[in-house]
């Protein structure tokens, strides 16, 4: 049945958030920031090459995003990048085996050591700080 | 299509006979002359005990026996009846009716695995994917050839890897895992568990070969510690653990 | 290149420009962060060859770490041998040619050529 499909939940799956608890949440988060932030970065290459069109073409680039707009955007970018850096060094840890529990003999109600306080600490952390990241770098922007 | 059914009215004479009832909605999926899935409805009733795997028999019993479904220990110990049951994968047989706290229970084949007929999937997969990562021990010597009698372990020895030998091969965490839900050549949390679990025994010598055969582009890397695989799983394995651990290995966190 | 090998510099790469990052926003605080985006600043940045070695360098890690964190996730959505090729090459691809780009505002500027 070489053609048969193979019944993958697909993008929607993978996606979907919901029914596994925040560590699914954070791998969602993961992924949205870090696609933002590489088309962050990419538009932040391309905007800072007009300097080299001298005073001029930087000022220009300063009047699209020198707004409000910018600056929301910009804020979000700051939101992103504080989770998905914290949330990256939790899971290089986790990833590394380091606060996942140690193996032992399983006991019904059989909950998993992995997903334990620490690493949702972390997650939780991870979203918190890039509040109050975001908070600050609004309130830098829009404080002048 | 839709078909509503009730035994309601067949209630034991007993003074323990349940008032209450649930909607059964099954997914039915021939994919040999159906185009796409379609649920039949059943109301029945059902007692504090009563597991899925009971509706879905009482199902079979009184209304339609060509329902397909896999089962056969009743209790969470051969994994054949893992299913989708209200969006999430579970053992029919170690899921109550009582516990989802619902007035519905939906129940589908599980994702990311080819669609026999109705709740019945093809594991070949799984098989092969476990298959691959050699789950066997591994060494020069054996038992049979050796002086010793049979490779003596400690009880702390034991401990590093019997979580993992729990695995019934029950497929639910392949079913959660997101990678899988797009990733066709992804080897899965199952067979990653136990590569673990035999890296993990120290009667085996076989570690350098499995870390080369995970060590791919679909492979370990493509898990990201999502940890759906170890919410899921029924018998306490948590493969997630064994992941990141086996994965502590080739990162050097581990020797 | 073994897939733990590119992994470990995936990783490698975001815990050095986790540290070089900090530095380039912080340096947005020094001043006021209108003023420090203002034209003569911010070529007083770039002419200042340690700051503009440190951008060079976050420019390198970045696209590493961003385009090699889409091959994974372009890989994980669609398999197949031509594709996967195309998938790795094309990340590759994109990766010098943005290094390339950036590279040449840094220099160009860092060298007067404004």
């Amino acid at each position: 049945m070489e053609h048969q499909d193979e019944n993958k939940e697909g993008i929607g799956g993978m996606i979907n958030p919901r029914r596994y608890g925040i560590e699914r949440v954070a791998y969602l988060l993961m992924r949205l920031s870090g696609l933002g932030l590489l088309a962050y970065f990419i538009g932040h290459i391309y905007e800072t090459s007009k300097i080299l069109q001298g005073e001029f073409g930087w000022n220009e680039v300063l009047e699209i995003t020198q707004t409000t707009e910018g600056h929301v955007l910009l804020a979000i970018v700051i939101a992103m990048c504080v989770f998905h850096t914290v949330n990256g060094i939790r899971v290089m840890l986790g990833e590394g085996g380091v606060g996942v529990g140690k193996p032992a003999r399983p006991d019904y109600p059989y909950i998993p050591a992995s997903q334990n306080a620490r690493h949702k600490m972390g997650i939780y952390s991870a979203i918190v700080l890039a509040a109050i990241a975001m908070f600050y770098g609004l309130g830098v922007m829009f404080g002048e | 299509m839709s078909q509503v059914s009730s035994i309601a009215e067949q209630q034991a004479s007993t003074t323990l006979s349940s008032s209450k009832s649930v909607t059964l909605r099954i997914a039915r999926f021939n994919p040999e002359h159906d185009s796409e899935r379609k649920f039949m409805e059943f109301t029945i009733p059902f007692e504090k005990w009563t597991t899925v795997l009971d509706i879905i028999l009482e199902v079979k019993k009184h209304f339609d026996h060509s329902v397909a479904v896999r089962y056969s220990c009743r209790q969470a110990t051969c994994g054949s009846c893992g299913m989708i049951i209200n969006g999430k994968p579970r053992l029919a047989c170690f899921t109550k009716i009582s516990e989802l706290d619902s007035d519905v229970v939906t129940v589908e084949p599980m994702n990311n695995f080819p669609i026999i007929r109705d709740l019945a999937v093809r594991f070949e997969r799984l098989f092969d994917s476990h298959h691959k990562i050699k789950p066997y021990l591994i060494r020069d010597d054996s038992e049979i050839i050796s002086n010793e009698k049979e490779f003596l372990q400690s009880p702390k020895e034991v401990e590093q890897y019997i979580q993992f030998a729990n695995c019934i091969k029950c497929g639910l965490c392949n079913s959660a895992c997101p990678t899988m839900a797009t990733d066709s050549s992804f080897v899965g949390p199952q067979a990653l568990a136990q590569a673990y679990r035999y890296v993990a025994d120290s009667r085996d010598k076989g570690k350098d070969s499995r870390l080369k055969i995970i060590d791919e582009s679909h492979g370990i890397w493509r898990c990201h510690f999502a940890g759906s695989c170890s919410q899921v799983c029924p018998k306490g394995v948590d493969p997630a653990m064994g992941i990141q651990l086996l994965r502590g290995y080739l990162l050097g966190f581990r020797s | 290149m073994r897939e733990s090998i590119i992994m470990k510099i995936h990783y490698g790469t975001a815990l050095a420009a986790v540290a070089l990052v900090a530095v380039h926003v912080l340096m947005r605080l020094t001043q006021s962060f209108s003023e420090s985006l203002e034209y003569e600043n911010v070529i007083a940045n770039y002419q200042f060859i340690p700051y503009a070695g440190m951008l060079e360098i976050i420019l390198i890690l970045l696209s590493i770490h961003g385009f090699n964190g889409l091959r994974v996730i372009l890989l994980e959505l669609k398999q197949g041998k031509v594709y996967e090729k195309m998938v790795s090459y094309g990340c590759v691809a994109a990766m010098v040619g943005l290094i390339a780009y950036g590279s040449r505002t840094i220099i160009m500027v860092n060298m007067g050529m404004v």
